[in-house]
C-alpha cells in the first residue's frame, strides 16, 4: 500500500524532496502557500557562484514533479498528532492523513526596515538584495546611471540587536556576486563592498571573489556601515570605519543595497507551534542531533529539509532535501514506527 | 642575544610575549563585553568625537590586547560617552561602561607606575 | 477597693480627678523611660551630624528659610500632610493611604490629646522632669482616679476623642497585618524583605495599640473611659473578677514602647521622625552634594523601605533585577555596602520613576548621580579640540534652528519627518548637526562627568549663540533636559518639537487631518518627568486620531529600557524591560504607538507588533489637504 507523504513548503528543498519521494514509489502531497513554486528562487534572477539562471534552475527542479499532488495558494489550517499518522486539515478544505511530514518551510528574508538607521524605506537609493534581483530579473534597473554603489553585507545577520546572532552564510557570495553584476550594467560605476569578514567558503566562491576584484575593481572596505544620511542633492552619505587603516570613513553613493540575511519562516513556525516542535535559540527548528540526524525532529514522523532548520546554501537544501526523502522512506518501510 | 656593542632603536614588532595581561583581564572582570568585540568598526564609524578628533573604541580595544595601553587611552580620551556606539554595535556591547571601565582600570595603572618610579 | 484608696492623693481638681500615686511613679515606666531617653539622645546627635556635614553655605540657607514665612507655611503644610495625613499615598492607592495617615495621625493625635489632657486636668505634670513629664502624659490613665460623680463635658469629650483615635490607630494597625499577609489586595505587588530591626520595630509596633486597649480597658473604671474603653472594662470584670491583673498589661505596654524606640534607629521606621528635617531641608532648596553625608543622610534616614518603588522601577521586567531597585540602594547606603551601592548606582536606568511616586519624596536618583560623581568624575578626558572649533556666525540668524543630536542620526526617520513639518509649516529653519555635532553632554552627565559635561555645554553653547537664532528646536528629549537646565541660552527659547507642533497647530499653521486610527502615546522619561512636558503631545495627537490611554502613563510611564542612564545593564535585560513597557502600551489594543524620542522609538520598534510612529512621522502623515 502506498504511503501518504505531507511536504509543507514548494521551494527548492520542498520540490527535491517530493519528486525524490515520488520515484521511491510514495504517495506525496505538497502544499505551497504562494501562487507559484520555487520559493525564493523563483524571485531571484542568477545564482552564485557560476551566475547561472535561477530559472533554468527551478525549471529543472521541477520538471521532475510528475505524479506529485501540489496545491498551490495552500496553507495548514491544523496538524494533529495521531496514533501513527498525522491529521492536516489544508485551507482549501483538503484533509490529508499523512504517514509522513515534511518541514521545508524555508526561510523569510530579515525585514530591513528594522535596521532603521540604513534607512530603507525612507530614502529612494536604499534597496535590498531581494529588490536588486528582482530588478535584474525584470530588468527594471535605474534608468539614471549611479556614479557610486554600495552592498552592505550582514544585514540582520550577526547583529545581536536585530534578533539573529548567526551568520546567513549566503549573503557574502551573494553581494559579491550582485556587485560584478551591476558593475556590468554600470561599468563607470564605482562600487563598494563593505563586510566584516568575508565568507567565500564553497567552491568557486573564491574564484569568484577573485574575478570580482581582478576583473571588475570592486572596492572591498572591511568595516560596517553604521549610519545612512541623506545629502542635500538627495545621494546618499554613508559612513563606516574602514578597520584596515584605522579611519573613519565616509562615502557618497547613489544605491545603496542591503544584504538581508535569513529569519526562520514566520508560517513555518506557525505549523512548528501546532506539533509543537522546538526551536533553537536562532528561532529555527531544533534537529533530533545536529551532527547526525539533521533532518530529523524530535516527533516520529516529522522530518525537515532546507532552510527550516538554519540559513543553507542552494546546494546543501538540496543535498539535504535528498538524503530527507531516503530517511523517510527508510522510516515508513522499515519496522521503525512500530 | 649576541651583544654587538650598540643599540638599535626599539623593534616595531608587536611583541606579545611581553604583554601583561593582568589589567586585561581586570577589565574584562569590571566589563566582560570587552570580549566579545568582533571589530566590524561600526562605533568608530559613528562616533560623535571622532569626526573632530580620532577616537576609536574598536582600534582602542585591539591596542589594550596588544599591549599598547597608552595609545589606547589617547583613542577614548575624547569620548563624550553619547552611547551611539552602543546603539550600533551589532554585538550588543555596553560601551560606555566599556570606555569608563577602561579608564579606570588603565588610569590607574599609570599612576601606579609613575608612583614607583 | 481597699489598695486602690490607700494610695489616692490629696490633690483634688475641679473634674474630681486624684493622682493615686503620691509620687505619681510606678516601675512600669521604666522600659519606656529608656527607650524615649535613647531615641532622644539618638535624634540630637544625628541632627547634629546631619547639620555638621552640610556645606556652611546650605546650613545658613537652611536656617534662614525658616524665617521666610512663605517657606515656613510650606513647611508645616508639607509636614502635616506628607508626615501625617499621607496625602501623596492617597492619591494613588487609597487604601494604602488610609492605613498611613490612621497609623500616623491617629498616633500624632493620641499624643497630642494626652498632653493637652494633662496640661487641663493635672497641669503640674508638665511642669518637669521630677514630675514624671516624660512618661506621664503617656501613662496618664495609670495614674489617676476620676471620681464618676464630678464627671464633666469638657472630660467626656476628650475621653471620647482617645478611644476615638485609638479606634483610628487600631483599624491602621489591623490593615497593615493584613498587607503582611496579602499586600496586592492593597495594591503592593513587590514588598520589601524586613531587617531584624525591622521586624522588631514592626511587631512592637502592632503590639502596642492593642496593648493600650487592654490596658485603659483594665483601668476605665478608675480613669474613666468611653465607648471603647468602658465596654470592655466591664467585659474584663466580669471575667476576671477584680482590677489587679491590670498592672502585667501596663507593663507590657510600657516595654513594647521602650522596644520600639530602641529599635527605631536602626529601622525602617526611623522614617517617622526623620522626614520632617527632609522637608525642612528640601523646602529649603537644598541639594545633594555628598552621596551618604548631610542632606543624603537625611534622605537614607527618610526612606521608609516601604517598597513603593518596587512596583514602579522598570527593572521589575525581571525579578532578579528588583535588587536594583530605590529602597535597597538606601539600605546599603544606609549599611555603609560601598560594592552593592556603586553596582546599583551604575546599573540605573534613571528614569526617576520612583522619585515620582515616592510617599516621602526621596530622590534618590539625585543620590545615584552624585555617587557616580564621586566614581567618574575624576576620569581623565581632553576635549581641547572642542575649543578649536569654529562656528559659522549669524548662519540661524533670526529663524529656527534644529539640533537633531546624535541618537536622531540613527533613526533618520525622525529628522525627515522634523523637516516635512518644518517645511509644510512654512517655517524657516537651519539645521546645527547635519554633518554631525557635538554631544549635548546629558550622557556625560548622567555618567557622573559633570565636569567634563561642562566643556561639551560651553562648545555647543557658543556655536548655537553664535549662529543668531530665535528658537532652538530639540528632537531628543535628553538633549531638551540639558539643554533647559544647564545651558542658560540667552534670548533663545528652548522647545522641543512636540511643544512647537502644538504651538504651529494652535497658530494655524499646521492643519492636520483627523482619522479613525487610534494611538498609544509613550511618554519618554526625560520628556516627562524630566521636563514635566506631557499634554504637549497629547493635544497634537487628539486631531489626528483617537488617544488611547495605558494602564501606565505620564509621571508613571514605563522606561523603554534603552535609557542612557543605566552604565551597565545588559542588551538582553534592556530588552525585556521594552517588552515590558510595549505590554503596557499595548493593554487596549491601539492601532500605532508613539513616542517622541530617538531611544524610546527603537527600543519599542524592536518589540512592539504595531506600528511604531514618532511624533513627527504621524504628524507629516496626517498633513490636511487644505495645509499652505
Amino acid at each position: 500500500m502506498k504511503k501518504n507523504i505531507l511536504v509543507i513548503g514548494g521551494g527548492p528543498a520542498g520540490l527535491e524532496a517530493a519528486s525524490n519521494l515520488r520515484r521511491l514509489g510514495h504517495n506525496v502531497i505538497l502544499i505551497e502557500k504562494e501562487k507559484q513554486l520555487g520559493g525564493h528562487l523563483a524571485k531571484w534572477d542568477r545564482l552564485f557562484p557560476d551566475g547561472v539562471s535561477a530559472k533554468q534552475t527551478l525549471d529543472a527542479l521541477k520538471s521532475k514533479m510528475v505524479g506529485v499532488n501540489c496545491f498551490m495558494e495552500t496553507q495548514i489550517q491544523s496538524l494533529n498528532v495521531l496514533d501513527r499518522s498525522y491529521n492536516a486539515i489544508l485551507s482549501n478544505g483538503i484533509t490529508v492523513l499523512a504517514d509522513a511530514v515534511l518541514l521545508a518551510s524555508g526561510f523569510d528574508l530579515f525585514k530591513a526596515r528594522k535596521k532603521e538607521e540604513y534607512g530603507y524605506g525612507i530614502y529612494e537609493g536604499v534597496i535590498t538584495n531581494a529588490d536588486l534581483e528582482e530588478a535584474f530579473r525584470l530588468g527594471r534597473l535605474p534608468e539614471k546611471k549611479p556614479q557610486a554603489i554600495g552592498f552592505v553585507h550582514c544585514v540582520g545577520s550577526r547583529d545581536e540587536k536585530a534578533g539573529n546572532p548567526a551568520c546567513s552564510k549566503v549573503c557574502c557570495a551573494t553581494a559579491v556576486k550582485q556587485a560584478c553584476e551591476i558593475k556590468e550594467v554600470y561599468p563607470d560605476a564605482d562600487v563598494y563592498c563593505f563586510y566584516m569578514d568575508l565568507r567565500m567558503f564553497g567552491r568557486h566562491y573564491e574564484d569568484l571573489y577573485l574575478k570580482a576584484q581582478k576583473q571588475y575593481d570592486i572596492r572591498f572596505i572591511r568595516g560596517r556601515v553604521s549610519e545612512v544620511a541623506e545629502t542635500a542633492d538627495g545621494r546618499l552619505q554613508v559612513k563606516a570605519e574602514d578597520t584596515l587603516s584605522s579611519r573613519p570613513l565616509r562615502v557618497t553613493l547613489d544605491l545603496l543595497v542591503l544584504m538581508a540575511g535569513m529569519r526562520p519562516s514566520e508560517d513555518g513556525r506557525k505549523i512548528g507551534k501546532e506539533l509543537n516542535l522546538t526551536t533553537e535559540e536562532d528561532g529555527f527548528f531544533s534537529s533530533a542531533d545536529n551532527l547526525l540526524d539533521i533532518q530529523k525532529s524530535k516527533l516520529p514522523g516529522v522530518f525537515y529539509a532546507g532552510a527550516c532548520t538554519g540559513p543553507k546554501t542552494l546546494p546543501d537544501t538540496l543535498h539535504e532535501a535528498r538524503s530527507a526523502a531516503l530517511e523517510i522512506d527508510r522510516y515508513l518501510t522499515s519496522d521503525q514506527r512500530q | 642575544m649576541i651583544d654587538f656593542g650598540f643599540t638599535i632603536s626599539p623593534s616595531s614588532r608587536i611583541n606579545l610575549d611581553c604583554i601583561d595581561r593582568k589589567s586585561f583581564a581586570a577589565l574584562a572582570k569590571l566589563e566582560p563585553d570587552v570580549l566579545k568585540c568582533m571589530a566590524c568598526g561600526s562605533c568608530t564609524a559613528s562616533c560623535t568625537a571622532g569626526t573632530f578628533v580620532p577616537t576609536s573604541l574598536r582600534q582602542a580595544i585591539l591596542m589594550l590586547r596588544r599591549g599598547q595601553q597608552a595609545q589606547a587611552l589617547r583613542l577614548l580620551e575624547g569620548c563624550m560617552l553619547c552611547g551611539k556606539c552602543t546603539m550600533v554595535c551589532p554585538r550588543g556591547i555596553n560601551t560606555r561602561n566599556l570606555i569608563l571601565s577602561v579608564q579606570k582600570v588603565y588610569s590607574q595603572d599609570d599612576a601606579q607606575k609613575e608612583g614607583k618610579r | 477597693m481597699k489598695f486602690l484608696l490607700a494610695t489616692i492623693s490629696q490633690t483634688v481638681t475641679p473634674e474630681g480627678i486624684i493622682d493615686r500615686y503620691p509620687n505619681s511613679y510606678n516601675h512600669f515606666v521604666l522600659p519606656f523611660v529608656i527607650g524615649i531617653t535613647f531615641i532622644l539622645v539618638y535624634l540630637f546627635i544625628g541632627l547634629v551630624r546631619i547639620i555638621y556635614h552640610l556645606p556652611s553655605q546650605d546650613r545658613l540657607q537652611l536656617l534662614k528659610s525658616l524665617f521666610i514665612p512663605k517657606t515656613a507655611w510650606k513647611n508645616l503644610k508639607d509636614i502635616f500632610c506628607d508626615c501625617l495625613l499621607h496625602t501623596k499615598i492617597w492619591k494613588r492607592k487609597p487604601l494604602l493611604g488610609y492605613m498611613h495617615s490612621a497609623i500616623a495621625f491617629g498616633w500624632f493625635m493620641l499624643i497630642v490629646l494626652g498632653h493637652l489632657e494633662v496640661a487641663l486636668f493635672a497641669p503640674r505634670h508638665l511642669s518637669g522632669l521630677s514630675e514624671g513629664s516624660l512618661y506621664y502624659p503617656i501613662f496618664y490613665r495609670f495614674f489617676i482616679w476620676m471620681n464618676p460623680e464630678h464627671e464633666t463635658l469638657r472630660g467626656s469629650v476628650f475621653l471620647f476623642l482617645m478611644d476615638f483615635f485609638l479606634l483610628y490607630v487600631l483599624s491602621g494597625i489591623a490593615l497593615a497585618m493584613f498587607k503582611r499577609v496579602r499586600s496586592i489586595a492593597l495594591g503592593m505587588r513587590h514588598t520589601t524583605k524586613p531587617s531584624l530591626a525591622d521586624r522588631v520595630a514592626l511587631y512592637c509596633l502592632w503590639a502596642i495599640f492593642p496593648l493600650r486597649l487592654l490596658a485603659e480597658g483594665f483601668t476605665a473604671d478608675l480613669s474613666g473611659g468611653s465607648f471603647l474603653t468602658k465596654p470592655l472594662n466591664w467585659l474584663f470584670r466580669a471575667f476576671f473578677g477584680n482590677e489587679l491583673n491590670f498592672l502585667p498589661t501596663w507593663w507590657a505596654y510600657s516595654i513594647c514602647l521602650g522596644l520600639f524606640f530602641l529599635a527605631m534607629p536602626f529601622s525602617r521606621y526611623m522614617h517617622i521622625l526623620t522626614e520632617p528635617l527632609l522637608i525642612l531641608m528640601r523646602n529649603a532648596g537644598l541639594r545633594v552634594r555628598h552621596p551618604r553625608k548631610g542632606f543624603a543622610e537625611a534622605e537614607i534616614y527618610a526612606c521608609s523601605s516601604c517598597g513603593l518603588c518596587l512596583d514602579a522601577c522598570p527593572m521589575n521586567a525581571q525579578k532578579k533585577n528588583l535588587r536594583y531597585s530605590s529602597v535597597y540602594f538606601i539600605r546599603f547606603l544606609r549599611r555603609h555596602n560601598t560594592r552593592r551601592v556603586n553596582e546599583i548606582a551604575n546599573k540605573c536606568l534613571m528614569c526617576g520613576k520612583c522619585a515620582t511616586i515616592c510617599p516621602v519624596g526621596v530622590n534618590s536618583h539625585a543620590i545615584r548621580q552624585v555617587q557616580r560623581e564621586s566614581l567618574n568624575n575624576k576620569l581623565k578626558f581632553n576635549y581641547s579640540y572642542l575649543s578649536d572649533l569654529n562656528s559659522r556666525k549669524d548662519s540661524a540668524k533670526g529663524k529656527v534652528l534644529y539640533f537633531a543630536g546624535c541618537m536622531s542620526h540613527l533613526t533618520p526617520k525622525i529628522i525627515r519627518s522634523v523637516e516635512n513639518m518644518l517645511e509644510a509649516s512654512g517655517i524657516q529653519y537651519e539645521m546645527l548637526d547635519r554633518e554631525g555635532g557635538i554631544c549635548c553632554g546629558r550622557p556625560l552627565m548622567l555618567a557622573g562627568k559633570t565636569g567634563a559635561a561642562k566643556s561639551a555645554v560651553a562648545a555647543n553653547k557658543k556655536a548655537i549663540e553664535e549662529s543668531g537664532c530665535s528658537i532652538l528646536l530639540l528632537s531628543c528629549p535628553i538633549c531638551l533636559k540639558i539643554f533647559k537646565e544647564e545651558y542658560g541660552l540667552e534670548n533663545i527659547e528652548v522647545l522641543h518639537y512636540t511643544q512647537f507642533a502644538e504651538r504651529l497647530v494652535k497658530e494655524g499653521r499646521l492643519k492636520l487631518s483627523e482619522t479613525e486610527q487610534s494611538i498609544v502615546y509613550h511618554d519618554p522619561c526625560e520628556l516627562g518627568r524630566g521636563c514635566g512636558i506631557y499634554d504637549e503631545p497629547r493635544n497634537v495627537l487628539n486631531g489626528i486620531g483617537r488617544l488611547v490611554k495605558a494602564p501606565k502613563e505620564r509621571d508613571e510611564s514605563i522606561c523603554c529600557g534603552l535609557s542612557l542612564g543605566s552604565l551597565t545593564l545588559d542588551e538582553k535585560d534592556r530588552g525585556k524591560i521594552a517588552e515590558s513597557c510595549v505590554g503596557n502600551l499595548m493593554a487596549h489594543n491601539p492601532d500605532s504607538i508613539v513616542t517622541a524620542c530617538p531611544m524610546c522609538y527603537k527600543a519599542l520598534r524592536s518589540k512592539a507588533d504595531v506600528p511604531v510612529k514618532d511624533f513627527a512621522e504621524i504628524i507629516v502623515e496626517n498633513i490636511a489637504e487644505n495645509n499652505n
